[in-house]
């Protein structure tokens, strides 16, 4: 195959980024690569966990001059790493920070000399040769390789850039990190073959985007997510010129693709892959809801399962999206298939999920259940029936294999899942659990018992309230409320539409179960429910 | 110092209550005590939070949290890091 340059900057003296102390020439860049490249261990494996983006692009850079290859797992948590090192025993890690805890061999990123003046050559890349393996989470609990080309991720960083138009010597900004397929193809491959520049910070909150773009030169290519996205829109900071702004990880809604190019006043596009295809279409959201699939990438469609093939993809990838062609090369995207969860850009299989539930000790029977998804973040829950341990001892035990948004709330314990007579939990049951155990319930300001109690004046009937904390106490033992009476009960404030009310429930030694009812600081009512004999 | 005292738990236990309804948490802001971790082992919080009640300090207090001026994990250690921080430099 044909070597591709590593570069696409015409000279020496061509920026290819901007770190905290100013701009970076071709030349300059070059030079550290050599640097690091004469440093780098035996290994064949390298774990990148550089948290600037340029020393990343610098050791990436490095490694495929040696023909290293860059490993990118989901998460870092100390059972991948274990899982990473049986994959590749050899691995060794790179890091920046002190604070990197990493269980791997480690070469700290090293203190650079300048350049000398002698001009340093953008080297030729084979286009098959092996760059890094991107790993995502199986439904096994085993990670699933999934081995990049240096053609292939060439092939889709240039396509990617041609649906941002015609840009000359832009700067990329990156809220996402590049250690996840996005960030790695968008905001470090991207500028690389295209003659950008990458802009070093790998900024958190809404005003470091914010002094990310400030310091980084017009015109700029912010790539981020719906999440970062929002939260930018959200803080109403005054947002530096903007010449485009990308999405992926999760699919914005038609109002907040509009909200963000009206306040960036540039165009917004959406970049639709995965992991195991690289980025295959983009759309821009406010000019139509579908997806363009970028040039040479086709469907293949078998019975009810969609294909991606063509380009660098073979053999072709079964998609976990529900797809619907339209035309050529245009099509909807209708969510995910059931089993795959996508919690603010980390995807996880739910099979792979209750698979380790059920593997850890002490756990009798176990389920994930994700709520139905709205603009906001949604969480995942679970509900373990698992007599002889706590709370705390499973979270510790999930957080050794999960990434923390995996990590269950609200965590029930109870006492039988509800199982149908097939041995199946149906979803409308788990909704219905969830519910119960919610322990918020927000006042509906439409409420029928409001109704005329009293007009101008409403107010929640204590008849209401107690019902409500008397289902749950019957719910969480597995019991009809018709088998408890209220014992004892002392309202002290008024709940009103709109309040925020919080139930706890207490077992106190005698059997009772003793319940406080708050509103933020507000005490609204407490009192005691027992079974009827 | 004993007004300094109670006006440090007045505002952590409104920064309590700011997290309690922003994130939904299945504790109430009393039961949030001033030195548990933030993160991770202690109340659990991850990244998505952090985003997500900045944004409600940042309306609140008038403040702006920046992850390169202080260390980030240092502000969100605990609600009494957190509040001395927002006490510092807030501006509503």
């Amino acid at each position: 195959m044909t070597a591709l340059p590593l570069l696409s900057h015409p000279h020496a003296d061509c920026i290819v980024a901007f770190r905290a102390d100013g701009a970076v020439t071709r030349q300059q860049f070059l030079s550290e690569v050599h640097q690091l490249a004469s440093l780098l261990p035996d290994g064949q494996h390298l774990l990148n966990l550089c948290n600037d983006r340029y020393r990343f692009s610098v050791g990436l850079a490095a490694a495929i001059l040696k023909n290293r290859i860059s490993l990118l797992p989901p998460t870092q948590t100390p059972e991948v790493i274990r899982q990473i090192k049986q994959f590749a025993p050899d691995v060794f890690c790179l890091a920046d920070s002190e604070q990197c805890a990493v269980d791997l061999p480690r070469l700290n990123y090293p203190d650079m000399a300048a350049s000398s003046p002698e001009e340093i050559s953008i080297p030729q890349i084979n286009g098959s040769q092996l760059i890094a393996i991107v790993f995502t989470s199986g439904s096994t609990g085993i990670p699933m390789p999934h081995p990049k080309t240096w053609a292939g991720l060439v092939d889709s960083v240039q396509s990617e850039a041609g649906r941002l138009g015609t840009l000359d010597n832009a700067t990329v900004i990156g809220t996402v990190p590049p250690q996840h397929m996005y960030g790695f193809e968008s905001t470090v491959l991207m500028a690389w073959c295209n003659g950008f520049a990458l802009s070093h910070a790998q900024p958190f909150f809404p005003a470091d985007i914010c002094d990310a773009l400030s310091s980084a030169p017009s015109p700029r290519v912010l790539i981020s997510s719906p999440l970062h996205l929002r939260t930018l829109l959200n803080a109403e900071l005054a947002i530096p010129e903007l010449a485009h702004v990308m999405s992926a990880t999760a699919p914005l809604s038609e109002q907040l693709a509009r909200d963000i190019e009206v306040r960036c006043n540039c165009p917004l596009t959406e970049i639709y892959g995965s992991t195991e295809t690289g980025q295959i279409a983009s759309r821009r959201p406010t000019q139509g809801p579908a997806w363009q699939l970028f040039p040479g990438i086709r469907w293949l469609i078998e019975k009810d399962s969609v294909f991606a093939e063509g380009l660098h993809i073979a053999p072709p990838v079964l998609m976990n999206d529900v797809i619907e062609p339209v035309a050529d090369d245009l099509f909807l995207l209708h969510g995910r298939m059931a089993d795959m969860i996508n919690i603010a850009g980390k995807r996880h299989s739910l099979a792979g999920l209750n698979h380790l539930l059920n593997s850890l000790p002490g756990i009798l029977d176990g389920v994930f259940y994700m709520p139905d998804e709205t603009d906001d973040v949604t969480r995942i829950a679970a509900a373990v029936v698992a007599p002889g341990i706590n709370a705390e001892t499973l979270l510790a035990a999930l957080r050794e294999h999960l990434d923390p948004v995996f990590l269950p709330r609200p965590l029930l314990f109870v006492d039988a899942l509800p199982r149908n007579s097939t041995g199946k939990l149906p979803r409308s049951a788990l909704k219905a659990l969830f519910q119960a155990h919610h322990p918020v319930w927000t006042v509906p300001p439409d409420h029928p018992a409001l109704a005329g109690h009293f007009p101008g004046h409403p107010i929640l009937p204590g008849v209401v309230l107690l019902d409500e904390a008397l289902h749950r106490i019957a719910q969480m033992h597995g019991m009809t409320p018709d088998r408890y009476e209220i014992s004892s009960v002392k309202f002290m404030s008024p709940a009103r539409p709109g309040d925020r009310l919080l139930f706890q429930q207490t077992a106190l030694p005698n059997g009772t179960m003793r319940f406080d009812i708050t509103s933020g600081p507000r005490k609204i009512a407490s009192g005691s429910i027992a079974p009827i004999p | 110092m004993q007004d300094n005292q109670k006006s440090d738990s007045t505002l952590q236990n409104e920064v309590a209550q700011l997290m309690v309804e922003c994130l939904n948490l299945e504790v109430t802001a009393e039961q949030i005590s001033p030195d548990t971790p933030l993160y991770g082992d202690g109340l659990g919080l991850d990244s998505i939070d952090i985003l997500e009640i900045s944004l409600t300090i940042s309306k609140r207090y008038g403040l702006q949290l920046r992850s390169d001026g202080a260390d980030n994990k240092e502000i969100f250690g605990s609600l009494r890091s957190l509040s001395a921080y927002i006490a510092a430099h807030r501006t509503l």
